[in-house]
């Protein structure tokens, strides 16, 4: 389905902001102010990006430890976020979370979660609740070739077959599960969905570096669970730009490897050469997106910079609601 | 009031609460029973017998079937309380918070203050625990204080039918994570239990079963049986003893602990897990801290020994406490000078 020039530009500006807030971050967190482990998203943003177009707000999605890209993808506040990964107590979750722990309920975002296949049976969670409901809305579980091999993964791809629920299992094959390959890893042969597939669902592949099959294959997802078919799986092939961690020295990668993928599958470059040839959108208006969101970008920073420190009281808030 | 069983005053109170709150929603192995089987569903009810009825009544959006599968149990509870439901989830013996305690630890018990205080996690994991089914050692164990020392989550123990009823009914309407910890040796208990159908407990408020002036008992759960057992042999001999069922251990109800020590002065701890690092060392810490001066005695400590639960009868036995075991720990401490 082709989208309209206004939904691919806004794509394109969410993908940009996507890129840019994790470029941003990689330079900071290199000069030492940001307290933490992070972990960058950038390369993969077709694939966040492809997905979160088709939800709203009642439908849920669960993140993973890399989760910046399915947060910003799913409406969480730039400036918050930011906020969040600098400590502040304005930040999306009052500095208590960090990088890995951004949610915001408000949008339907449940969670990044910092344990790798802890997000699968949460998302299972959440459908079952949009089954009740019965409005057709459904949860995405957010996983990476990682967390394909963890148990609990299984649990809720079983669990979610067995009651129907309205699940997606969204897998981001990146070719790495933090220092391994997929091919050493996953023992099924160079694929995930397979394994989705002999669990009774029905499942989807995709080049996750090419924003309109992402959205196109989504649709086609979408459509099939909302319409109460039970959980669907889909693997897109992706590609990490940066280490597990920043300041990985990334020593398991081939020579030449970053600067190839960077050339040959960047999901940004390839939607804007994709959408100029098609004479769909044209350069100037998407330089026009990428000033807006470099400011913008910059913005936050100045804005995480300097916001308020939480202070020794706030440690004791928030563990519970009433105790 | 009705004379109920405390496995009737679980499915009961979570039978109320699902007619009141259509957010309240059950999950776990079996709690339906028989699905896939030529017996159909209902033919178990689960197997405490403390969901029948609750598929037939609610259906099966509402009353879940779930594989045996304990992570995806607790994390299902996770995601439905953080989409606005009221998830009842069972683990059939406590002891399988093993393969699901992630979701149960990193989870539900922090998303809250992970998140920053801006979700809740309304979820009920009922834990079914404790010994003296001879069910050997991983279908026995009372892993209360492992649960208790989690930040975020609440943990509930009732030692009766009417508890039962109020703290469940409290649990379910509370916004926090819930362990709600059920004995399997005390389903078949008798006792009165209100038909308030608003009937709660709050949390953190111990119940005083016996009242005594010489020594001060803390007791949860199945304990408290035995404790009583033990203060009504030591009244025959004029030896008069609180009896305090702590009701819920987090939060915990530590001034009833410390107003009766400081008249007693003397005070025995009864906890059906093993001694390290465990709810007895840590409600002695407690009266160590905020109450020596009024201690007249070192603090007693009756628990089960520092191994795993046994299965012969005779084994398990010399593991658990037992009314004798205390009588003899409150001698020991009126004993001293």
């Amino acid at each position: 389905m082709q989208l309209s020039r206004e939904d691919l530009l806004e794509a394109y500006r969410r993908m940009k902001i996507i890129r840019d807030f994790e470029e941003f971050l990689h330079d900071e967190i290199a000069k030492g102010e940001i307290a933490g482990f992070t972990h960058l998203y950038a390369g993969q943003e077709a694939v966040a990006v492809g997905v979160c177009d088709h939800l709203d707000a009642d439908d849920k999605i669960v993140s993973t430890h890399r989760g910046h890209g399915h947060c910003l993808a799913k409406g969480c506040d730039v400036e918050g976020m930011m906020k969040e990964i600098w400590g502040s107590r304005e930040g999306l979750c009052k500095g208590k979370g960090g990088s890995m722990h951004i949610a915001d309920a408000d949008v339907g975002m449940l969670g990044a979660n910092g344990i790798v296949g802890a997000g699968a049976p949460i998302a299972v969670g959440a459908a079952l609740s949009a089954k009740i409901d019965g409005k057709g809305k459904v949860a995405i579980a957010f996983s990476g070739d990682g967390a394909c091999n963890q148990g609990t993964t299984f649990e809720a791809m079983n669990m979610a077959v067995v009651t129907k629920a309205p699940a997606i299992f969204v897998f981001e094959n990146n070719h790495y599960s933090e220092h391994t390959g997929f091919e050493y890893a996953v023992g099924t042969d160079k694929d995930i969905a397979s394994r989705a597939e002999a669990f009774g669902m029905k499942v989807w592949r995709a080049d996750g570096t090419d924003f309109s099959a992402v959205h196109d294959t989504m649709s086609e997802v979408l459509e099939y669970v909302r319409a109460g078919n039970g959980p669907a799986a889909v693997e897109f092939d992706t590609e990490r730009f940066y280490g597990h961690f920043e300041g990985d020295p990334q020593r398991y990668r081939a020579k030449g490897e970053i600067d190839r993928i960077r050339a040959e599958r960047d999901c940004i470059k390839k939607f804007r050469e994709s959408v100029t040839e098609a004479k769909l959108l044209d350069g100037a208006e998407l330089d026009k997106v990428d000033a807006e969101v470099a400011t913008q970008i910059e913005n936050a920073v100045v804005a995480a910079r300097a916001a308020e420190r939480p202070t020794a009281e706030d440690v004791l808030a928030d563990v519970y609601i009433d105790y | 009031m009705a004379k109920k069983m405390y496995r009737e005053a679980v499915r009961d109170t979570i039978f109320q609460e699902m007619q009141r709150d259509p957010s309240v929603v059950v999950l776990g192995e079996d709690v339906v029973g028989g699905m896939g089987t030529a017996g159909g569903p209902e033919a178990i009810g689960g197997i405490w017998s403390t969901s029948g009825g609750l598929y037939d009544e609610f259906g099966g959006d509402r009353v879940i079937d779930t594989p045996i599968s304990e992570s995806a149990i607790v994390g299902a509870a996770g995601g439905l309380a953080l989409a606005g439901k009221r998830p009842i989830a069972e683990l059939m013996f406590a002891d399988f918070i093993g393969v699901s305690l992630d979701q149960i630890w990193n989870q539900i018990a922090k998303f809250r203050y992970m998140f920053g205080g801006k979700t809740k996690c309304p979820a009920i994991i009922r834990l079914i625990y404790g010994a003296g089914y001879n069910a050997a050692a991983q279908h026995s164990q009372s892993p209360h204080g492992i649960m208790t020392g989690m930040p975020g989550l609440k943990v509930v123990m009732p030692a009766t039918p009417a508890d039962v009823a109020g703290l469940l009914r409290q649990a379910i309407r509370d916004d926090d994570p819930v362990i709600f910890m059920e004995h399997k040796a005390l389903y078949g208990m008798k006792g009165e239990v209100p038909d308030d159908p608003d009937f709660t407990i709050p949390f953190g408020h111990a119940r005083l079963t016996r009242a005594g002036q010489d020594v001060t008992i803390l007791a949860t759960g199945m304990m408290v049986g035995m404790a009583e057992r033990a203060a009504d042999k030591l009244a025959e001999d004029g030896i008069g003893a609180d009896v305090i069922d702590l009701r819920t251990t987090s939060p915990l109800d530590e001034e009833a602990i410390l107003d009766s020590v400081e008249v007693t002065g003397r005070l025995v701890i009864v906890d059906e897990a093993p001694p390290r690092c465990g709810l007895a060392t840590d409600l002695s810490a407690l009266v160590a801290n905020k109450a020596f001066a009024s201690l007249k005695a070192p603090i007693e400590m009756v628990t089960a020994p520092h191994t795993p639960v046994p299965f012969a009868r005779e084994l398990e036995s010399a593991y658990l406490p037992n009314p004798d075991k205390i009588e003899a720990a409150v001698r020991k401490a009126l004993a001293y000078n």
